[in-house]
C-alpha cells in the first residue's frame, strides 16, 4: 500500500538576524492509515513539520526535502491550485491557536457549513444540518447557539471544537491535529479522541497528532515520533513509550506532575548538546 | 485576600456564571476546574475587571471591587490568558510587549528586568526581538507568563497557563510559580483541565459545571479521589486513566 504521507530529509529554515535559523533539520517520516503521535518540547519543530505537510509555511521560510508527498501529490512541485484542492478536501489541519484560525467576523457554524459545502454537493439547509451534526459530534451541548455565535463568544474549548468540526467537515484522508485537545477537560478530550479514532478505523483516515502530552499520545496513538531541536530522536510503538530508551524521552516522562503522589519539585531536563548532532 | 460572593455573569441570554462563591487566602493557590464552557475563564475575567455584566460581590485585600479598577489594581493583579496568541499584540516584539507594563507602572531597569524575565521562563535571548508569530505556541505562552510577572504582581489569575507547554517547560513554569509564591507570597487562581497540575500547585479547588460551583475540595481529597459530585468523580477517573494509575 502506498503511504498517505512521506517525508524524507525535510529541512526548514527561517531567516534570522545571523543568517538562516534551522527549525527542522532532516526529518523523515512515513505515514499510513494510522495514528501517529508527534511529540517533543516546545520549539522542537512539530508544528513546522505539520505545516510543511500542507505547504502552509510563511513565504520567508526555506524548505528543502528529498521527498515531500501527501496523498499521491508531490508537494515540492504542486501548483498553488493543486495545493488548494488538496488542502480543502484531502488534508485537514487543526491549528494550535483555534481562535486565531477562525474568522472573527463570521458565525462559527457558517464556517463549518462553508467547509462542508466546499466538498459536498448540497443545499444551504443540508450544510447547516451537517454543521449542527458535527457540532454535536464534538460534544457541544447547545449546537444551535454555538452555530450562531462569533468566535469571541465561545470558551477556549468551544473554539477548539469548532475548529475540529470545521476540519472534519470535508471528510479528509489525512488530518494533522496540532494540540487539538490541549484546552479541553478530560471528559471532552476523551470523547473527541474517540471520534478521531472512529474516523481513522472506519474511514481509513490517517492522523498526525501533534501533542506534548505524552501519556495521552501513548494511550491514543499507534506510533510515536519524538522530536528535539528539529530532529527525530526516537521512533517507537506507542504502547512501548514507558520503555523509551532515549534520555530525552525519559526526561520528558519524568518531569510530569502526578495526581497519585505529590512531588515537592518537578525535575527539569538536563539537555545534552550531543542530541543535536549525530544520528 | 480574594472573596467572591454570589457572582453571576450574563452575556445576553447566556447565564455563564451562576451564583459562584469562594475565598482564597493570601499566599494560597486556588484551582478552578470543570468542563469546557462551564464558566471558569469568565470567573477570572470578572475578577480582572474584563466583563461588565456581573452581579454579586467581589473583594480583594479587603477592598470591594467595583466596575472600574485603578492603576494600583492593574499592577497588583495580573492575568495570563488561555489564548496566548490572541493576548499578545501581533505587531509588537517580545521586548516591546515586556516593556509596556514597566512603562505603565514606571518601573526602572527595564533592560535587566526583561532579560531576567525571559530567563525565568526559560526563553532564549534570541526571542527578545521577535514577533509573536515567529514563536512556537509554547514560546508565546511563556512570553505571556513573563509579561504577567514582570511588574511584580501580588495576585496572579492564570487561565490554562501550561496547557500549551510541553512537559519540560511546564515543569519549569510550575517550579517558578511555586518559588514565586513562596518568595513573594503570591496569591494565585489557576484554571486548568489538568488535575495533576492543579494538585501540584493548589491546596484547594472548586469544580464548575454549567456556570455553577458544584464542589469545593482540598488537594488531599483530590489526590485521594474523595469527591462527592459525579462531575468531579468523572474528571478524577479520566485523569487517573490517562496517568496509567486508574
Ligand atoms: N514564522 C516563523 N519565523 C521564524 N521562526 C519560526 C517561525 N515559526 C516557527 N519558528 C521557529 O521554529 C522553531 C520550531 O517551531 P514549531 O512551531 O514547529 O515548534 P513546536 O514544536 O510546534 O513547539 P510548541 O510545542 O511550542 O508549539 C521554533 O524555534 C520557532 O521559534
Ligand atoms: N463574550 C461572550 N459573549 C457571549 N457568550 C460568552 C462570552 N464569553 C463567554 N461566553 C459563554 O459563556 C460560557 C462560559 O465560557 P467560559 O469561557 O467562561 O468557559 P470555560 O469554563 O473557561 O471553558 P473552557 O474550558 O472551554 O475554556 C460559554 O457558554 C461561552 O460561550
Ligand atoms: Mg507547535
Ligand atoms: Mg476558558
Amino acid at each position: 500500500m502506498t503511504p498517505l504521507a512521506e517525508i524524507r530529509g525535510l529541512h526548514v529554515d527561517f531567516p534570522g538576524s545571523t543568517g538562516w535559523q534551522p527549525a527542522v533539520r532532516g526529518v523523515s517520516l512515513v505515514l499510513g492509515r494510522e495514528k501517529l503521535g508527534l511529540v517533543g518540547e516546545s520549539g522542537s519543530g512539530k508544528s513546522v513539520t505539520g505545516r510543511a505537510l500542507m505547504r502552509l509555511l510563511p513565504p520567508s521560510a526555506r524548505i528543502r526535502a528529498e521527498t515531500l508527498r501527501v496523498a499521491g501529490t508531490d508537494l515540492l512541485t504542486a501548483t498553488p491550485e493543486a495545493m488548494r484542492r488538496l488542502r480543502g478536501a484531502r488534508i485537514g489541519l487543526i491549528l494550535q491557536d483555534p481562535k486565531f484560525s477562525l474568522n472573527p467576523v463570521m458565525p462559527a457554524g457558517e464556517q463549518i457549513a462553508e467547509a462542508w459545502r466546499a466538498h459536498h454537493r448540497g443545499s444551504r439547509r443540508e450544510a447547516r444540518e451537517a454543521a449542527l451534526e458535527l457540532l454535536s459530534q464534538v460534544l457541544i451541548r447547545d449546537p444551535a447557539r454555538v452555530f450562531a455565535a462569533y468566535p469571541h463568544e465561545l470558551s477556549g474549548g468551544m473554539g477548539q471544537r469548532v475548529m475540529i468540526a470545521m476540519m472534519l467537515a470535508p471528510g479528509p484522508d489525512l488530518l494533522i491535529a496540532d494540540e487539538p485537545t490541549s484546552a479541553l477537560d478530560a471528559t471532552v478530550q476523551a470523547e473527541i479522541l474517540r471520534l478521531l479514532d472512529r474516523l481513522v478505523s472506519d474511514r481509513g483516515m490517517g492522523l498526525v497528532l501533534i501533542s506534548h502530552d505524552l501519556p495521552l499520545v501513548s494511550r491514543f496513538c499507534d506510533r510515536i515520533v519524538v522530536m528535539y531541536g528539529g530532529r527525530v530522536m526516537e521512533e517507537l510503538r506507542a504502547a512501548d513509550l514507558h520503555a523509551a530508551r532515549h534520555p530525552y524521552t525519559r526526561g520528558l516522562l519524568n518531569c510530569l506532575p502526578r495526581l497519585d503522589a505529590a512531588r515537592q519539585r518537578l525535575p527539569v531536563l538536563a539537555r545534552d548538546p550531543a542530541w543535536l548532532e549525530g544520528p | 485576600m480574594i472573596e467572591v460572593r454570589d457572582l453571576n455573569v450574563r452575556f445576553g441570554k447566556v447565564h455563564a456564571v451562576r451564583g459562584a462563591s469562594f475565598t482564597v487566602a493570601e499566599g494560597e493557590s486556588f484551582g478552578l476546574v470543570g468542563e469546557s464552557g462551564s464558566g471558569k475563564s469568565t470567573v477570572l475575567r470578572a475578577l480582572a475587571g474584563l466583563v461588565t455584566g456581573w452581579t454579586g460581590s467581589m473583594s480583594m485585600a479587603g477592598c470591594a471591587l467595583g466596575r472600574r479598577r485603578d492603576a494600583a489594581f492593574h499592577r497588583a493583579v495580573q492575568m495570563v490568558f488561555q489564548d496566548p496568541y490572541g493576548s499578545l499584540h501581533p505587531r509588537q516584539t517580545v521586548d516591546r510587549i515586556l516593556s509596556e507594563p514597566l512603562i505603565v507602572h514606571r518601573i526602572p531597569d527595564a533592560d535587566q528586568r526583561i532579560a531576567r524575565a525571559l530567563e525565568e521562563v526559560a526563553l532564549p535571548r534570541a526571542v527578545r526581538f521577535r514577533f509573536p508569530h515567529q514563536l512556537s505556541g509554547g514560546q508565546r505562552q511563556r512570553v505571556a507568563v513573563a509579561r504577567a510577572l514582570i511588574a511584580g504582581p501580588s495576585v496572579l489569575l492564570l487561565d490554562e497557563p501550561t496547557s500549551a507547554l510541553d512537559a519540560t517547560v511546564q515543569a519549569e513554569v510550575l517550579n517558578l510559580l511555586a518559588d514565586l509564591r513562596a518568595a513573594r507570597r503570591l496569591t494565585c487562581i489557576l484554571v486548568s483541565h489538568n488535575l495533576a497540575v492543579v494538585a501540584h500547585l493548589c491546596t484547594r479547588l472548586a469544580v464548575m459545571q454549567q456556570g455553577e460551583i458544584v464542589e469545593t475540595l482540598d488537594e488531599a481529597a483530590l489526590r485521594g479521589g474523595r469527591a462527592t459530585h459525579p462531575h468531579t468523580k468523572e474528571l478524577i477517573a479520566l485523569s487517573r486513566d490517562l496517568d496509567g494509575t486508574g
